[in-house]
């Protein structure tokens, strides 16, 4: 058969980056909207004064560790999937869903101490605020577990890990995104509390 | 043919979108299919406009004609209409006239204009003109009309409660909207309304972010961000612009719904009610006008930039031209789309900001007008010495580009901070927003509808009729909303109940029952369309495959495209949308499909030189 083929004419393949990944990114992208309307509503509002001042209390600092450990044992069960060492990740997971689940229970506690300093979600907003950002950074926490845990079944279903390790990355990816978030959160928790 | 061989290589059809038969829940109602939402966002906007449309009437009798007797609504309206004891003369109860506002405005923007118009257009252009077989997630896409539905069904059932919907207008400023006890309004209707709102909000951004990201990533090969009609960005800058502001919305309903139910301060403090001290301190009820224009003033593009993209192929289509600066349009539109985020507080002069302030949001908003003017500039340039042609979508679209200068142009006073003080909150700015982002939304929507009309469905919409309902409409919103502007400029605030009780406004009851009948008759001709629609659907003159010589690839697929759009192949695109009468080819369009290789007789330079064509006379290599 003959063909004539048009050599300088061929269509550009467009770019195209996996549309569940960017998906994904898009999703946070708006998670983060809703943090920087709340922030920056924290910011407006406490520069117009009648604002109560009160200590961060110190526990914060190992929910924040927690979190930041359960970011790392997150990777590493991403890591193993992708050497297909199916013990690895399901540890991997194991440890990144109870490490989020001690994260929850010291925010908890937090709050009970900022409740004995007589700092309450009833009240003046500078503490309505803090309870707002934790409780709302800690609902999508709650929705990054479910997630993992997903993970997790599907990872017991999957013939091989390495199967599974396209959907991980993205879970793993939301988790870490959580981690941020929350590291973000605690450090514009210092600077303007 | 060459071309035909060489799209061959492409993938052959495409497994998952087989011929496989379909239950009919899984085909009209649980559908992933992107043009079946599309549809059903469009029924669905249409119901919800009709009861807009109702509820205006409504209110409409109210101000034009105050003495009227309304016992014949109490069939409708029940104990919304008071019966006089001693004349049984029936009267429109004072705060379901709130009511009624609010949700009118809420219907209007929320479910026509937003889901209504994207989700009809970007559901359904967006794979057919960029050459996608859906969209990148057809679940989320159907989530994302069911929680819509969802949204809908709570909103309309506000209107089935003892103390009514929500009556705090559609900006539900606190603390009106705070305080259950303030208004009847404010108790269970306000509670349905958030919730509703944030069922919205959810569609909203799951429709959204499908938008974007298939857009970015589904393009068929060749069609790049300068090939890409203009429909499709703009319904790409109205989803991000939708991403970056619908969340914002969503934390101040979160902090809202805390003030109400849960006892804390965010946008209360040290308020009275009956004389007796709220608890409440500390809240900024300013604070909650911030979040709601850091999303309302966005909102406001996110209803306009989809109308003024459909104007834009629609317009460019029938004037049988090129569109008048493809680029210039692209960066005007991403120009409101930034600028769309710093001007919020121009709704907020009168709130005692500091005038420093005010004047940075004045300059900012005054610079929003150049964009804007840009591209009013080019839909006329570009119908200027074009080879018209008036079919019911092009006279809509022009009618669009009326409204949209002369409710701009008042724009401009009303960004001036010091004549805001006179004019802000009265009917000069419903005026305003009515010709710029209601009609003109609106009048985008409609043209679509009868633009694409043929594809949806595979046949004609009757043009006569087309014709009746587009002068009626735009003579009718014109009458509606001209005499306001003197209303407004007379200092008559909006949403008050009745114009009788001030002296100083007597002067405009003729106007008012002037302008009440005018919106009567307007609401009437939009029965016509619906008609016209409805009949359509099943009794219009079947459609031919490509009815108005359009040049994008929606017009490739078949003539009711099935699952999956094309049968074969994807086309792949060589060229821009708008070669629409260019010097020396064929026909007065060339599609985009179509290679520079074949139309050398009508190719500039560069694409000569693009094809290959270029001093040689033997152009093709032959391949065995
Ligand atoms: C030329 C550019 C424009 C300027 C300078 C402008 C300026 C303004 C200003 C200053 C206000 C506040 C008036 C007040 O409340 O006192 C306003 C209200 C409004 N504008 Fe515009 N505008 C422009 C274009 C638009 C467009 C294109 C749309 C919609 C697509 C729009 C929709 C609205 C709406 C909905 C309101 C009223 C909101 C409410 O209070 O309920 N405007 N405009
Ligand atoms: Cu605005």
């Amino acid at each position: 058969m003959v063909t004539d083929l048009h050599i300088k004419e061929v269509p550009q393949k467009q770019l195209g980056i996996n549309p569940k990944k960017f998906i994904l990114w898009l999703f946070m992208v708006s998670i983060v909207m809703v943090f920087a309307a709340l922030t920056s509503g924290f910011i407006v509002r406490q520069a117009e004064g009648n604002w109560i001042i009160y200590e961060l209390p110190s526990q914060l600092w190992i929910s924040t560790a927690i979190l930041f450990a359960s970011s790392l044992t997150a990777h590493w069960a991403l890591k193993s999937a992708q050497k297909n060492n199916s013990l690895q990740t399901k540890l991997g997971l194991w440890v990144t869903l109870g490490l989020g689940l001690v994260f929850l229970s010291t925010q908890l506690w937090v709050w009970e101490i900022l409740v004995q300093h007589d700092v309450y979600l009833v009240g003046n907003p500078g503490g309505s605020f803090l309870y707002v950002l934790m409780g709302v950074h800690a609902f999508h926490l709650i929705s990054g577990l479910i997630y993992l845990m997903i993970m997790l079944v599907k990872s017991y279903r999957a013939n091989e890990v390495s199967e599974i390790q396209f959907k991980l990355s993205l879970s793993t990816t939301y988790w870490h995104f959580l981690d941020g978030l929350w590291i973000y959160l605690y450090v514009f928790l210092i600077i303007y509390h | 043919m060459s071309t035909a061989n060489v799209d061959l290589t492409d993938e052959m059809g495409h497994d998952d979108h087989g011929h496989h038969e379909q239950s009919f829940v899984s085909k009209y109602i649980f559908s992933t299919d992107h043009k079946t939402i599309a549809k059903q966002f469009l029924i669905s906007g249409i119901i919800w406009a009709i009861i807009g449309g109702l509820l205006s009437v409504v209110f409409r009798l109210q101000l034009g004609f105050p003495n009227m007797d309304m016992a014949w609504l109490r069939p409708f309206l029940g104990e919304w209409i008071n019966i006089d004891a001693a004349t049984g003369m029936g009267k429109l109860d004072t705060e379901f006239y709130l009511a009624l506002v609010t949700m009118h405005g809420t219907i209007m923007v929320f479910f026509v204009l937003t889901a209504g118009l994207s989700g009809t257009f970007s559901n359904f252009l967006i794979p057919l003109q960029i050459g996608a077989r859906d969209m990148a997630s057809g679940f989320m896409n159907m989530l994302s009309y069911w929680f819509f539905f969802l949204s809908s069904v709570i909103m309309f059932a506000s209107f089935f409660i003892s103390t009514g919907p929500a009556s705090g207008s559609w900006v539900i400023y606190p603390p009106l909207s705070a305080l259950p006890q303030s208004m009847s309004g404010a108790g269970l209707g306000m509670t349905l309304w958030l919730v509703a709102m944030a069922l919205f909000i959810v569609s909203t951004l799951l429709g959204g972010i499908n938008y974007i990201a298939t857009i970015i990533n589904l393009r068929t090969d060749g069609m790049s961000f300068t090939k890409m009609p203009l429909t499709i960005w703009a319904f790409f800058l109205t989803a991000i612009i939708g991403l970056l502001s619908f969340p914002v919305l969503l934390s101040a309903a979160l902090l809202l719904i805390l003030d109400r139910s849960f006892g804390t301060s965010f946008f209360l403090s040290e308020i009275y009610i009956g004389g007796e001290a709220l608890p409440n301190m500390g809240g900024s009820p300013i604070l909650f006008q911030h979040l709601f224009w850091f999303l309302g003033h966005p909102e406001v593009y996110i209803v306009l930039l989809p109308s003024l993209g459909i104007t834009s192929e629609i317009i460019a289509t029938n004037a049988r031209k090129p569109i008048f600066g493809y680029r210039a349009m692209i960066g005007s539109m991403m120009g409101i789309a930034i600028l769309s985020f710093v001007v919020w507080a121009h709704h907020m002069f009168v709130t005692g900001m500091n005038p420093f302030a005010g004047s940075i949001f004045m300059l900012l908003t005054l610079i929003i007008a150049v964009p804007s003017a840009i591209k009013a500039f080019n839909y006329i340039t570009t119908l200027w010495k074009g080879n018209i042609i008036f079919t019911p979508a092009m006279m809509f679209s022009i009618g669009l580009v009326s409204f949209f200068i002369s409710g701009g142009v008042t724009g401009i006073f009303l960004g001036n901070a010091a004549l805001d003080i006179q004019l802000h909150d009265t009917y000069f700015v419903t005026a305003h927003f009515h010709l710029v982002m209601g009609s003109a939304a609106f009048f985008g929507m409609i043209a679509g509808v009868y633009h694409w009309f043929p594809k949806m469905f595979g046949r004609m919409m009757d043009r006569k009729l087309g014709y009746i309902h587009f002068w009626t409409s735009f003579i009718g919103i014109y009458l509606i909303f001209f005499p306001m502007h003197y209303i407004g400029i007379a200092g008559f605030p909006r949403r008050y109940y009745s114009f009788t009780n001030f002296d100083a406004f007597s002067t405009f009851t003729d106007l008012n029952a002037f302008i009440s009948i005018a919106a009567i008759a307007t609401f009437v001709a939009q029965l016509i369309f619906v008609f016209n629609f409805f009949y359509s659907i099943f009794k219009g003159r079947r459609a031919t495959q490509n009815p108005w010589n359009s040049t994008t690839l929606e017009w490739t697929t078949p003539i009711e495209p099935g699952h999956g759009n094309w049968p074969g192949p994807i086309p792949k695109v060589y060229r821009w949308p708008y070669d629409l009468s260019k010097p020396g080819a064929k026909e007065d369009f060339i599609p985009q499909n179509v290679p520079f290789a074949e139309t050398p007789e009508s190719n500039l330079p560069h694409e000569q030189e693009l094809a290959g064509l270029e001093g040689k006379e033997d152009n093709t290599i032959k391949v065995d």
